[in-house]
């Protein structure tokens, strides 16, 4: 299917070797489905002319779960476990994405307190995403020890995960509403040790990485891509900036108070690998000064909204309330009121933009919900990234473009 | 800043009867049109000088399998950089002439959402180059998100529940 509509001038020996003769010989390789390069399940059918890609063709779908379909038989409070499985490296995002979208449709305004620690889950699972992107672009380049040192902060982001909601990766994380807990002082305490100690380890990466010769070598010039492709492949996130474009949704559509929080979108220039490598290194820097200043400023008051029909009541007040019990019983039987009305809302996830596309019908479960994946749409600019250039330097790309196997089938 | 009344009226001029249902839930401009339009409204709201809505962010579909000759809806959500105004776009069709012009000209991220799209709902975009199922596999016969295939089989009995509904 492929071969046949190759497009490669053929090639002719010189005169002196002899009569002419036509060489058009292609290696049809395999890159995935189960390639420890792919980082999750899906296939490269590349066509090799020699080392150089000349073509190649994509197929995503091994790990297909219906979530959109499952969707429109949950009520919205469990659809929260199935966001978690897309994007699996930085849950907590999907996982508030979902619940400003519901809380978009239900009307419902959360304090303040609940949008700063949404806001220092989402920071910190940003920073878990470009750390495991950067570390793992390391690996696939050879580098292992910059991964090793900078894994062992992924595991105390996670460890506040742990702390937070109980969970580690598939997180479940809020409520709609506002959060499920308040935030512990364990929990600000972690948070408050892991940002100088994540400032050191970054500096140490970035010291191992940023001007390796090697390190370069491999990533310079490779995989570019400029602003306009980009943007009509749809590229949103670290891969779009770095082409250039300073689109960041935390900025021109602020949720959850991101307004209230400085720091700088740095973007990139030629959109090649080395860039992309660059902005996210940058943007953990950024996510650093978010957390920052949300953890210093960390608003008093309540960390869930005064929506008792919405907002599932604490388990203790079911015990002895009769209000609380009635609502608890609505809510998990799926009882309540949602009004009728279409939203789109997109939250800046770790590989861009994350929208959610929710039709409810006012039942208890939405009509219908589309998820905006980032990877799935910018995954399709690959053959054009790849294409002329050598297997190692398509494995560099791939690693850098984050494809996320969760996020790419849904 | 543009304003949705500003672009629906901009809109309206340009394309007269073509588009209609005008709204704006939750302050996002949303209008249809028919499938012989699309395409050029698409082309214009991207190259229009001062709107500039030259990203498109996603393509989807809608089954409303109650309403006849209006079973389909093809759902564009196209998102303008330089003003930050964001808009859809929905295109109404009947169940038995699935067609609708492809955007890959426009837009090369369409490719794959078309697929996705006829994938799961077999809305045929034609002038696709490549318009094969993209997550499920090539052997499937039905499309999936369509409201007439149910989550769990529906003959089953014993999880009916009077009480609620399910």
């Amino acid at each position: 299917m492929v071969s046949e509509e190759l497009d490669i001038a053929p090639k002719y020996l010189p005169a002196e070797q002899g009569p002419v003769q036509y060489v058009n010989e292609l290696t049809t390789l395999n890159l995935g489905p189960t390639h420890p390069a792919t980082h999750g399940i899906f296939q490269n059918i590349l066509q090799m002319d020699g080392e150089k890609i000349v073509s190649s063709e994509q197929t995503i779908g091994y790990i297909h779960r219906a979530f959109e379909k499952i969707a429109e038989r949950r009520p919205f409070y469990q659809i929260t476990t199935l966001t978690d499985r897309m994007n699996y490296c930085s849950s907590p995002i999907n996982n508030m994405g979902w619940h400003m979208t519901v809380e978009k449709l239900l009307g419902v305004e959360v304090p303040k307190r609940a949008q700063y620690i949404r806001v220092i889950m989402m920071e910190l699972a940003r920073l878990a995403d470009h750390l495991i992107c950067n570390g793992i672009l390391g690996v696939d380049t050879g580098a292992f020890t910059g991964f090793l040192y900078i894994y062992q902060e992924r595991e105390h982001i996670y460890e506040i995960y742990e702390e937070v909601c109980g969970a580690r990766l598939t997180t479940n994380m809020g409520r709609t509403g506002g959060m499920e807990r308040d935030l512990s002082p364990t929990a600000i305490r972690k948070v408050k040790e892991l940002i100088p100690r994540f400032r050191k380890v970054l500096t140490e990466f970035e010291n191992l990485f940023n001007r390796n010769r090697i390190f370069m070598d491999r990533v310079v010039n490779v995989g570019s891509i400029s602003a306009e492709q980009a943007l009509s492949y749809g590229f949103t996130g670290p891969n779009l900036r770095a082409a250039g474009v300073d689109y960041d949704v935390r900025v021109m559509n602020p949720y959850s108070s991101y307004q209230d929080f400085e720091f700088d979108i740095p973007v990139g220039q030629s959109g090649d690998t080395y860039d992309r490598f660059m902005v996210r290194n940058e943007e953990m820097w950024q996510s650093l000064r978010i957390l920052e200043q949300a953890i210093n400023n960390l608003p008093e008051g309540p960390y869930f909204a005064d929506a008792p029909q919405y907002y599932l009541p604490p388990k203790q007040e079911v015990y002895k309330n009769m209000e609380a019990l009635i609502y608890h019983f609505k809510i998990v039987m799926g009882e309540i009121d949602a009004p009728v009305g279409e939203v789109y809302h997109a939250v800046e996830g770790g590989n861009g933009e994350l929208g959610f596309y929710l039709i409810s019908d006012g039942g208890r479960a939405p009509y219908r919900l589309h998820f905006r994946r980032p990877c799935f749409i910018y995954y399709q600019a690959f053959p054009e990234m790849c294409k002329g250039l050598t297997l190692s330097d398509a494995i560099v790309i791939m690693s850098s473009m984050n494809v996320i196997a969760g996020e790419l089938d849904a | 800043m543009l304003t949705n009344e500003e672009v629906a009226q901009t809109i309206i001029n340009q394309f007269g009867d073509a588009v209609g249902e005008f709204d704006d839930p939750y302050n996002l401009l949303t209008f249809s049109t028919g499938r012989d339009q699309i395409f050029s409204l698409v082309q214009f709201l991207k190259e229009h000088k001062t709107y500039q809505v030259g990203f498109l962010t996603d393509i989807t579909a809608i089954h409303y399998p109650d309403s006849p000759g209006r079973e389909f809806c093809v759902v564009y959500h196209m998102h303008s950089l330089t003003n930050n105004f964001r808009v859809r776009i929905k295109v109404y069709l009947d169940a038995n002439d699935l067609h609708i012009p492809t955007v890959i000209p426009l837009f090369l991220s369409a490719n794959w959402m078309e697929r996705e799209t006829f994938d799961l709902f077999g809305v045929i975009f034609d002038g696709h180059p490549d318009l094969r199922r993209i997550l499920n596999m090539e052997e499937m016969d039905y499309h999936p998100m369509r409201k007439e295939y149910p989550l769990e089989d529906s003959t089953r009995e014993d999880k009916i529940d009077a009480l609620f509904g399910r």
